[in-house]
């Protein structure tokens, strides 16, 4: 009896069983790859404002206090966005004609409020609070990047849970002396710029971190009813 | 051996009673179908969520089945892949001064019931208000709340409310309303005849100056007044037993022995939250054996909350009560005529009688509404025989402006509207076409009226009638001020400006004093600086008011009161009925929806209510006993038949329900309630007339043929005590009792009696490494001596944590969400059973058996002892609640919470997730609270103190009996309650360990009744 099918068959099915392992697999990098990507966690990325405020200019040049504008940080979950009431303050004096700043001007007069996009978005499922990391010793440039540096302001990072838990895991990684909290230059303690805390002079952040744990209480809070409830 | 019972759902009573009598009184039980061991039980025990046929989708088979299994399986992974929607903040133009966005504010208001005034604090989340509190500093609350009061902030969002003016049918606006009265003003000057106004119980002191002012301008206005679930029969009672109407005043916690006529304090009148908290305290017991246990005895119709607490409950006919209180008159000292005809058991009578006069001025007798003025005067006389007046009692002047008998005032307004005298009537609250007496035939008399203008929250029965309708202010959207009941003054406080175009009665009743143009704000401020001697100093004692939320100063003074002996010669109001099979009939408001205001309310609807646990649902209550002679069974549907009206209603079986007594409970069957009330039960009140307004004889019954189908709750969740096949361990089956009771005199000679040695189980028996819980463990102790059953912490716990409403379909396939809830167990007969309540929320067990079997790690253990869930986590096997003892997990079968009505999503907290469909959800000792009170601790680098974390039920729990709190200090309130000998743990033998224990109940019978 003749065969049915050409020897030829053999490689073409053998390709076939390791190449669809390949295919699979090469499949799933790229769906990892894409799920990582800035495409998808949308970090980086510029967010269209009815006002093009630069960061930048107003924390980095100016030097204005973080807590100026976002007045909650300290006291509660939410860090506060600024009433129009706030941006007037110096506005109604400089630049009160810069064509830029009339949805600003137009606000305070028709007492409408400007809508911003959010930029730093969490799931309504996750309830994350300032207050506490910002009283524990963490910056705000730790969670939302060179905000000084920042002209138009996007996310800095991936907000994603294995992002938060990379420092709840390792709290000394990333804590830096209160008074420090709300400066945006901070740089973490190094040979070039070392840290004085306690009447002890640090080179290593790591060093720096164990005794700040301590010192400040930190917890490595792990627990699911933490952040969801 | 129950094979043939487990295929049978109907009751045989004869059966379970010869049961019972063969089980020496000592089993708890739930329900009568636990007894009776039906299929549907055997359902509901055996499985958390019964496979209830569910309704049949048409031609679904298993290959579609598996189709969509593998479909839903590849798109499983897929719905990960969303982008978060992107969102706008909308800051301030100017943010008000106190508004830190993210933290509560609370402020101070008076909740309206029946026209008295409790103190509450309202949560307010950036202008929202979200949930109720009780205000410690008012003496109504003392910091408790009921259901009614927790479940009045849904009302505001609700979206069925009456939101425009409406005049002839079609939308009109305030301007023009405010035109027409004008003319009506002007057309009833000078004298205005022809005028009368119908308001609801008043208290208010600016309302009443108002209506004063209004009457002076207008001499031939009449003012009349009906609420349905007032306080009629005790401002009667009083008039007959001083000569004019008082307000009694009562100390609870100041009687060691209390006596109550059919009152159920516990549950509904004046100062109840108050009262049981007074209550309470006298059932503590801190001080070991020693302490100083109040008794309660209670003589009623109905098993209702109160009687449900008594050491000794004696059910009579709601008729019968007054030939009890005369018989128990006389026995104190009272001259009155008795008039026999009731058989108490044994030397009852004489034993109660005696323990009063032993504890002359320690006692208290308090008689209820549905009773006639007579027995309340009795009760008086007999508290002033005892020595109890200025002690367990006191008197004040009345709290309302005018007490009236109200429902004398309605029926002088009838004959006025039928005569054809009426020219204008304004209807200020109040739904009279719909609970009116059936024997006024209201809604004819009203169309006589010329000119008819209603204001209420909902465009109701009676709006339907008018020609005007004024969506009327809901409490938290108006200004105003309310009689506690002891007449302390609270300010009401908006906390919202109007949602719609709604107004308050006061800004109405404006329109005709000429102060149209003046604010709800102005009208009730200007009022007390008119009051107010010192004009410097109003400001200042107006604000520390609006903090406050009490006026000091304004309670009322106590007075002397002088008893008038003539009354009790007075012969018996009507023939006694002892003996013959006639049924009464008595009306008696709803546990949970009251007269029918709160009908169109989903929390309180979907709330099982005490001894019944029904839902959605009123029915014809009648004794097993009476159910067997009339040959009835729960759910028959009968024709009730009454002084010649009828009405059809199903039948409901209660334990420990009078003998030929049928109780019907008011406010269903509403025809214009909105899409939640209308619909559900029957109208009671068709059967209700003026003569007979609580107590009625000669009521008829007849089947129907049909049956009707109750949501009940009652043998849903029933914890499963016998767990193992019965050969296994039936020697341990009657230790594993989930109420521990012990009366006065065994604690007192084993004062370990909860704690059951057979039950204790090696800690190291299990397969996981025992941990060891650093900094703080989290831990609950409920008191079940001081839990009275009134529900306050299931409403509390719906409000605080977003719980949906599922509707009475699905709470009879055994899906109600409700978190925590208040089991009732039942123990002895079936005619007088004691009657135990349990709140059972999640225990948080150490050993959580619902951990242990999640393929997602959805719920897990946290360090401080709680069973976390990760909704976001949960893909809905529901294997945890498989897998839990206590049946304390629920599981959104459907898209149960309202993700679509905008006014809905204002009651929400924003800090606790709104659940979807597919996801389990439970108790987490409102964790939301807890990490609030730390952050705000570790903020301030201290520790979070005890008593600093309040969960919802404890907040609202008028009896105390909840205390929540850190368990590894020794300090604390809870590791000490949990040090008494009266703590044990439910199915401790299953070494879960839970963290929620229990003090055991301790009764205090009076050694010289045998029941």
């Amino acid at each position: 009896m003749a065969q049915i099918f050409h020897r030829s068959t053999n490689l073409i099915s053998r390709a076939s069983i390791f190449g669809g392992v390949v295919i699979v697999g090469a499949l799933a990098c790229a769906l990892y790859a894409i799920a990582m990507s800035p495409w998808y966690t949308e970090q980086n990325l510029v967010r269209q404002q009815p006002v093009p405020f630069s960061h930048r200019h107003h924390a980095g040049e100016l030097g204005i206090d973080c807590r100026y504008c976002h007045t909650s940080v300290e006291k509660s979950s939410f860090a506060g966005l600024p009433p129009t009431e706030t941006c007037m303050s110096c506005h109604s004096q400089i630049w009160t004609n810069a064509s830029m700043l009339e949805p600003v001007r137009a606000s305070y007069r028709d007492n409408t409020s400007l809508a911003w996009t959010r930029v730093n978005a969490l799931p309504d499922f996750v309830y994350f609070d300032h207050s506490i990391h910002v009283a524990k010793g963490i910056g705000c440039t730790t969670c939302h990047g060179p905000v000084a540096d920042m002209t138009l302001t996007y996310r800095a990072g991936t907000l994603y849970m294995s992002w938060c838990l990379e420092c709840h895991r390792q709290p000394e990684k990333y804590v830096r002396p209160k008074s420090e909290v709300f400066d945006p230059y901070y740089q973490p303690p190094s040979h070039a710029s070392p840290l004085t805390f306690e009447g002890k002079t640090y080179t290593d952040q790591l060093e720096f971190g164990r005794v700040a744990i301590k010192e400040y209480k930190i917890q490595s809070l792990q627990n699911c009813s933490t952040c969801h409830r | 051996m129950n094979e043939e019972h487990k295929t049978n759902n109907s009751v045989d009573l004869a059966a379970v009673r010869a049961k019972l009598a063969r089980e020496d009184g000592k089993r708890f039980w739930q329900s009568i179908e636990e007894l009776a061991d039906t299929k549907d039980f055997r359902n509901f025990l055996e499985n958390e969520f019964p496979a209830g046929p569910e309704k049949a989708s048409d031609g679904i088979n298993r290959r579609d089945v598996l189709k969509l299994m593998a479909a839903s399986a590849a798109l499983t992974g897929l719905s990960a892949c969303t982008k978060l929607p992107t969102e706008k903040i909308v800051p301030y133009v100017r943010q008000p001064e106190e508004i830190i966005p993210g933290k509560p504010l609370f402020y101070a208001t008076s909740v309206p019931q029946a026209g008295v005034g409790t103190g509450v604090l309202v949560e307010s989340h950036m202008g929202r208000p979200t949930k109720i509190e009780g205000n410690p500093e008012h003496p109504g609350s003392l910091g408790a709340t009921d259901v009614f009061m927790q479940a009045s902030v849904l009302t505001l969002y609700d979206p069925d409310r009456s939101q425009a003016v409406i005049f002839d049918g079609h939308v009109s606006s305030w301007s023009d309303f405010t035109a027409a009265m004008d003319n009506q003003r002007i057309g009833l000057a000078p004298r205005g005849a022809g005028m009368r106004i119908l308001t609801k119980t008043v208290t208010s002191p600016t309302l009443a100056a108002q209506l004063k002012k209004l009457l002076a301008q207008f001499p031939e206005a009449k003012w009349h007044q009906y609420e349905v679930c007032g306080a009629d029969s005790e401002r009667e009672g009083t008039r007959l037993a001083f000569g004019k109407p008082v307000n009694p005043v009562y100390h609870f916690d100041r009687a060691d022995v209390i006596v109550s006529l059919d009152a159920d304090f516990i549950a509904s009148g004046r100062g109840h939250v108050r009262y049981i908290r007074e209550f309470s305290s006298r059932r503590n017991l801190a001080a070991g054996p020693a302490s100083n246990l109040n008794r309660l005895y209670v003589v009623d119709s109905m098993t209702t909350s109160t009687g449900a607490m008594a050491d000794h409950r004696l059910p009579l006919s709601a008729a019968a009560v007054e030939d009890f209180a005369r018989q128990l008159a006389t026995a104190v000292g009272v001259k009155v005529a008795p008039v026999g005809g009731v058989e108490l058991p044994g030397d009852w009578l004489g034993a109660l009688a005696r323990d009063l006069m032993h504890h002359h001025g320690s006692s208290l007798i308090v008689a209820g509404e549905q009773q006639p003025p007579f027995v309340h005067a009795l009760a008086h006389a007999m508290n002033a025989a005892l020595g109890n007046i200025g002690k367990t009692v006191e008197y004040t002047d009345p709290l309302e402006a005018n007490p009236v008998n109200q429902i004398e005032s309605l029926r002088e307004l009838v004959s006025d509207l039928n005569s054809g005298q009426v020219e204008f009537l304004l209807i200020l609250g109040g739904n009279p076409v719909y609970d009116a007496p059936a024997d006024f035939n209201f809604a004819d008399a009203l169309m006589k009226a010329k000119l008819r203008v209603h204001t209420g929250l909902y465009n109701d029965e009676t709006a339907e009638l008018c020609h005007w309708h004024i969506p009327a202010a809901h409490y938290l959207e108006s200004w105003g001020d309310l009689r506690a009941y002891d007449g302390t003054v609270g300010i009401v406080q908006p906390l919202i400006a109007p949602l719609y175009d709604n107004h308050s009665q006061h800004e109405i009743l404006a329109l005709f004093t000429g102060d149209g143009d003046k604010s709800g704000h102005d009208l009730v401020r200007d009022y007390w600086q008119s009051q107010w001697p010192k004009k410097e100093t109003f400001e200042a004692y107006w604000e520390t008011s609006l903090h406050d939320g009490v006026m000091v100063g304004t309670a009322l003074p106590m007075i002397p009161v002088s008893s008038n002996a003539d009354f009790a010669s007075q012969a018996a109001s009507r023939a006694v009925s002892g003996g013959t099979n006639a049924l009464e009939v008595v009306f008696r408001p709803d546990p949970s929806i009251g007269d029918g205001e709160f009908a169109n309310n989903g929390w309180l609807q979907e709330l099982p209510k005490p001894i019944t646990h029904l839902t959605w649902d009123n029915a014809a209550l009648i004794s097993p006993a009476t159910a067997q002679r009339l040959g009835l069974a729960r759910g028959d549907y009968v024709k009730l038949r009454f002084d010649s009206r009828e009405a059809q209603a199903g039948v409901f079986i209660v334990p420990g329900h009078a003998d030929n007594s049928v109780t019907l409970h008011l406010g269903y069957g509403r025809s214009r309630a909105g899409k939640v009330g209308t619909g559900p039960g029957f109208n009671a009140y068709l059967l209700r007339t003026s003569g007979s307004p609580w107590i009625g004889q000669g009521l008829s019954i007849e089947k129907t043929g049909k049956t009707y189908s109750f949501a009940c709750t009652q043998q849903q969740n029933t914890i499963d005590v016998e767990g193992h096949p019965a050969d296994e361990e039936t020697a341990n089956a009657d230790r594993r009792d989930l109420v521990q009771i012990a009366t006065l005199e065994e604690f007192k000679k084993n004062p370990a009696f909860a704690q059951i040695p057979e039950t204790q189980v090696d800690r190291d028996l299990t397969l996981y490494p025992n941990v060891k819980y650093e900094g703080y463990a989290w831990g609950m102790s409920i008191d079940l001596n001081r839990c009275v059953g009134c529900n306050a912490c299931v409403v509390a716990c719906v409000a605080e944590n977003n719980i949906a409403v599922v509707g009475k379909d699905q709470v009879e396939r055994g899906r109600a969400m409700h978190w925590i809830r208040v089991d009732t167990y039942f123990r002895g007969g079936l005619d007088n059973p004691e009657v135990y309540y349990e709140p059972l929320p999640c225990m948080q067990c150490e050993n959580a058996p619902c951990e242990y079997v999640c393929p997602v790690g959805a719920t897990t253990h946290s360090s401080e002892g709680l069973n976390d869930m990760t909704y976001n986590r949960c893909v809905g096997t529901r294997y945890c609640s498989n897998n839990c003892p206590y049946k304390v997990r629920r599981f959104n079968f459907y898209l149960f919470s309202d993700y679509t009505t905008p006014s809905l999503y204002g009651v929400r907290n924003p800090n606790v997730t709104v659940r979807s469909r597919g996801v389990m959800e439970k108790c987490t000792y409102c964790v939301q609270r807890i990490n609030a009170a730390k952050i705000r601790s570790e903020e301030e680098n201290r520790t979070v103190r005890d008593g600093e974390i309040q969960t919802a039920c404890q907040q609202a729990c008028p009896a105390e009996a909840i205390i929540f709190g850190n368990i590894n200090d020794p300090n604390s309130r809870v590791a000490k309650l949990k040090a008494q000998s009266r703590d044990y743990g439910l199915l401790e033998d299953l070494n879960t360990r839970p963290r929620t224990t229990y003090l055991a109940r301790v009764r205090n019978p009076n050694p010289e009744i045998r029941d």
